[in-house]
């Protein structure tokens, strides 16, 4: 494709600058790659318009600055029907190009949206299941579940590259965003919401990852690494973290969640089963109600409840959705 | 850092939770001496400009001159002071930043602990987008939108009056917090849950500062609106307003339209704060989407407010300095209001990544780029009023051009922005960070100086020095590229936005050069002050004449500086650019017949006002609760008592308006002083 050697071209001069890798132009993951790709076409579309505009700043206000007696000089001269004309119409193209692409893209690399290839031409396997990965992110801290493997981390991700990810999102009590920029875009995480992210990894290696949204005074070191590697050594990574043993339980958990700055890895063999559904509707401690429950009760109290629209909005609706985006 | 305690029985009746531990200048710790020390400069510093103006007797003078004023002209001008006065402290901040973002790497955790840098990154945004770019924006329309007008005052002088001290003290708010307790850390925007989490008064000092000049921004749009629809001159039909006027009308209808929101957002997040109400909260059906929402239904329209009376003063300088009329004032006046409605319909754009899905990231990616269509009008416009024209290239003016360059780029990463699949790459990185500055920046603060060494000579009577007008401008202009040209880069590598510590020792560079270039930016602002205080030593050989510029809108038609009564007889308008018509057609200022004049007088029930809202405010944040309530009652009180005020206007005799026809500063007028 074209854009490939748009991207040599673009990429040439800022990396002889930077000797740093700019993420966002190469990314490693399929998902960002589509996406890297629409921001460099429509960044190019718009030059077509800049380009010209900059240099025109350069050449009017030379050529009609007031000592160029020589310049045409028409004191009147305040409107042309057909010029006016063109400066609606020349930004409307260029808009319309760029927002096709955008409405498109937009459609295409939906985080929502399951992956149907994991590169370019090489459409998804149909006996291959997306690795599935729980997110919950903590203060200030990630946890991943792998219910595929039992296993749960902290600040430790790894996924066998050409494969598809499924990331479920939630968060215990801050607003974060999951960030890998080689892997995907990113994806806000909520408590008592929960968001999706699909994405492959292509390439082996580690890659940065890190909460982008701002939450609080721990949020600069809520890093960790995320490895894409091969299946074989994706398979002895998850021996090893089995190996660790231990159980995350409700009591781990809880001594978990306490807020921490700059936490180290941990790796857990087994997991309480439906520890990140309890997260998520808030009824880790056994106390307190889930929130599906309570609002079932609510739906089934009282019809004036049905009526508020925001009691569909929340993740009561979205296993729903979920089951849905996952049948087609 | 300081966590002044919540607990109900650590708080007394007298001072609520406020106590000596409070006083952040008392701790021992090398931040209480950072303090300490600022403290004692600015006391120093305080106590000599007060024995200065007690030495040289000036009370009287500023107190019924200047604090009870309702000329909108002395207003004008202390909100202009106030916006320096706030882009000092603002800019501390920036370059705290800086110099942390360059130092905090590996091993080195800067000097700055995530507690402070988070209450000065807070600091730095709040403050230049309230207390500098909106005082600067409010003083310039208040300064200039009346003259052009033909007006001679706003439609509520009092009320003019109360909205400068509104503002003022919710500044004085934001300030006090340096020395009396702490300061949010949850950003400019305050997004909960970080807002709701925070303990002790940081975040309650961020609402009421932002409550307070919150509604001293909304008494002004409302009062912009009704002066430019109830006071233009006769003649001047809506289609014959000056292009700023027109950018000033619709900036005070979106003020109108949002501010509101502004206010009952943060109202909400105080009821959560004050009272446990669950609007924001994670349990009991609250939501922070709600408040990110809400927030932005302001914010995004806020940015917009910022930006159109700016290209407004643009358009005023194209054609001065170009020597023709603006190119497509229609184009312009409907590229204007378009803005204004599509502003509503973007404010989505600032989250596309929480998750909403494709339909409705779709519909706010296009909303949000059909924006720049308006715009690109806009700089089309400006170019084309220069092709054929006699372009002077005055400081005004290649501020001017600065704007004309680093906007076009600042538009074209936003478009990148708006690409809502490219966006989930760019979100919340330094690249947004290099974008939004690009545009306040490149937009708002060059046409900021613009309108100031444009409008200047007319409030004075003397222009501002060229050297270092040139020299400020220069620094900005390279000094921003360096600032900020290193972030965008740094943003297209994936680094994210407020981190106060780096492992990755090759981005050091980047932010060593950022800082650089922030260094310059500070000199750019020493050269703007310097070029001020030259311009007064040497007013004299500075002087000019009403017109100084060969301008052609009416504020150009009256003395320099300005009589209180603005115009001796309101000019009657029969064309755009009233003022060049006027002269074409020979126009001779009369010199008899005068009559008296009806203003209105001054009155001390603004800052009266504004002492008790700042000093109920200050009880809130400290749950002081006896003198929240003392002085809410007598705000009540005081803003009743004032209708009992019959004496608010008063007559200049015509003897006095006949001495000032014949003395005031008018002599250049229409030979035009550019040549």
């Amino acid at each position: 494709m074209t854009v490939k050697r748009l991207r040599g071209l673009l990429l040439l001069p800022l990396v002889l600058l930077s000797g740093c890798h700019l993420a966002l132009l190469d990314p490693s993951g399929d998902v960002a790659r589509q996406q890297s790709d629409i921001m460099i076409v429509t960044t190019l579309i718009t030059l077509l318009i800049v380009v010209p505009v900059l240099v025109a700043i350069g050449i009017i206000g030379w050529r009609y600055r007031a000592s160029n007696k020589q310049a045409h000089y028409d004191a009147h001269w305040d409107h042309s029907p057909s010029l006016e004309l063109l400066v609606w119409a020349a930004p409307l193209v260029i808009i319309i190009a760029v927002g096709a692409i955008s409405w498109i893209g937009t459609h295409q690399v939906d985080p929502y949206r399951p992956l149907t290839r994991v590169a370019p031409g090489q459409p998804v396997a149909a006996d291959v299941k997306p690795l599935e990965v729980d997110v919950v992110s903590l203060r200030w801290k990630w946890l991943f579940f792998y219910p595929q493997y039992g296993i749960a981390t902290v600040n430790q991700l790894a996924a066998p590259v050409d494969r598809p990810i499924r990331f479920k999102l939630t968060s215990d009590e801050m607003m974060d965003a999951f960030s890998i920029p080689e892997l995907a875009g990113m994806i806000y995480t909520m408590p008592g919401m929960q968001t999706m992210l699909h994405a492959v990894i292509n390439k082996p290696g580690q890659y940065q990852g890190f909460s982008a949204n701002y939450s609080g005074a721990g949020f600069t070191d809520m890093r960790f690494t995320f490895e894409g590697m091969s299946p074989q050594d994706f398979d002895s990574w998850i021996a090893k973290a089995r190996a660790a043993g231990g159980t995350l339980d409700l009591q781990a958990y809880e001594q978990l969640r306490q807020p921490e700055r700059d936490a180290g890895t941990h790796a857990w063999a087994s997991f309480e089963p439906d520890l990140y559904t309890r997260i998520l509707e808030r009824c880790v401690d056994a106390s307190q109600t889930c929130m599906s429950q309570t609002m079932s009760a609510d739906t089934h109290a009282g019809d004036a409840m049905q009526d508020m629209p925001g009691m569909h909005d929340d993740h009561a609706a979205k296993p729903a959705a979920m089951q849905a985006a996952e049948t087609h | 850092m300081l966590e002044p305690t919540n607990h109900p029985a650590a708080r007394s009746f007298l001072f609520g939770r406020l106590t000596l531990d409070s006083l952040p200048f008392l701790q021992p710790d090398l931040e209480g001496r950072i303090v300490l020390v600022t403290l004692c400069a600015v006391m120093l510093g305080g106590l000599a400009v007060l024995g200065l103006i007690t030495k040289k007797r000036l009370w009287g003078y500023l107190w019924n001159e200047w604090f009870t004023s309702v000329d909108h002209k002395k207003l004008g001008i202390m909100y202009m002071i106030l916006g320096t006065v706030m882009l000092l402290r603002g800019f501390a901040d920036a370059i705290m930043m800086r110099a942390q973002q360059a130092i905090a790497f590996g091993p080195n955790m800067g000097y700055l602990p995530p507690e402070h840098y988070d209450q000065i990154f807070t600091a730095h945004g709040s403050i230049m987008i309230f207390f500098v770019a909106m005082a600067y924006i409010v003083g310039l329309i208040n300064y200039v939108m009346p003259l052009q007008i033909g007006s001679r005052d706003v439609a509520f002088p009092f009320l003019n009056n109360l909205s400068f001290w509104f503002t003022f003290w919710g500044a004085i708010t934001f300030m006090v917090s340096l020395f009396v307790g702490d300061f949010s850390t949850a950003g400019w925007l305050g997004y909960p849950p970080v807002s709701e989490l925070q303990q002790g008064p940081g975040v309650d000092y961020y609402i009421w500062g932002l409550q307070l000049s919150g509604v001293g921004t909304l008494l002004s749009g409302v009062n912009f609106v009704v002066t430019i629809i109830k006071m233009r001159a006769p003649g001047m039909t809506m289609m014959k307003m000056p292009v700023f006027t027109w950018t000033s009308l619709c900036t005070s209808g979106l003020i109108i339209a949002t501010f509101p929101v502004l206010t009952a957002t943060l109202l909400l997040l105080s009821l959560d704060r004050y009272i446990g109400t669950h609007f924001f909260t994670s349990d009991f059906g609250g939501n922070v989407m709600m408040y990110i929402n809400l927030i932005w239904v302001w914010g995004h329209p806020e940015v917009y407010i910022l930006i159109l009376p700016i290209f407004g003063i643009y358009s005023e300088i194209v054609p001065t300095f170009s020597g023709k009329p603006l190119f497509g004032y229609s184009s312009m006046v409907y590229a204007t209001c378009a803005i204004m409605i599509l502003s509503y319909l973007v404010w989505l754009h600032h989250f596309f990544t929480m998750g909403s899905g494709a339909d409705v990231n779709s519909f706010f990616s296009l909303t949000t780029m059909i924006i720049s269509i308006p715009t690109g009008v806009k700089i089309f416009n400006w170019l084309f009023t220069m092709y054929r024209g006699r372009v002077h290239f005055t400081v005004p003016m290649l501020w001017t051009m600065g704007f004309l360059f680093t906007f076009t780029i600042g538009g074209m990463t936003g478009v990148m922005l708006s690409v809502a699949p490219a966006d989930f790459l760019l979100h919340n990185s330094l690249f947004l960070i290099a974008h939004f500055h690009n545009v306040i920046i490149g937009g708002v603060v060059f046409g900021v100086f613009a309108g100031v060494n444009y409008w200047f000579p007319k409030a004075f009577g003397f222009k501002l020095d060229e050297f270092w007008g040139k020299a400020s401008f220069w620094f900005w202009q390279i000094g921003f590229w360096l600032a900020f040209g290193p972030l965008y880069i740094m943003g297209l590598m994936g680094v994210t936005r407020r981190l106060s510590h780096f492992d990755n020792p090759a981005l050091q560079p980047y932010f060593i050069v950022a800082g650089i270039g922030a260094a310059l930016i500070a000199l750019g602002i020493g050269s703007f002050i310097i070029q001020i205080g030259i311009s007064i030593l040497r007013r004299k050989q500075y002087a000019v004449g009403g017109d100084p510029w060969n301008g052609r809108t009416l504020e150009w038609a009256t003395s320099s500086p300005p009589p209180d009564y603005n115009f001796a007889f309101v000019p009657n308008v029969h064309e755009r650019d009233a003022w060049m018509d006027m002269k074409k057609h020979g126009y001779q200022r009369p010199l008899t017949g005068f009559n008296d004049i009806h203003m209105p007088k001054n009155t001390a029930t603004g800052v009266v006002i504004g002492v008790l809202s700042f000093a109920c405010c200050f009880g809130l944040v400290w749950y002081i609760w006896w003198l929240a309530a003392v002085c809410f009652v007598g705000v009540i009180v005081a803003s009743i008592a004032h209708t009992y005020n019959y004496h608010r206007d008063y007559h200049i005799p015509k003897a006095e308006v006949d001495s000032f026809e014949h003395s005031g500063n008018w002599q250049d007028a229409a030979q035009g002083a550019n040549a």
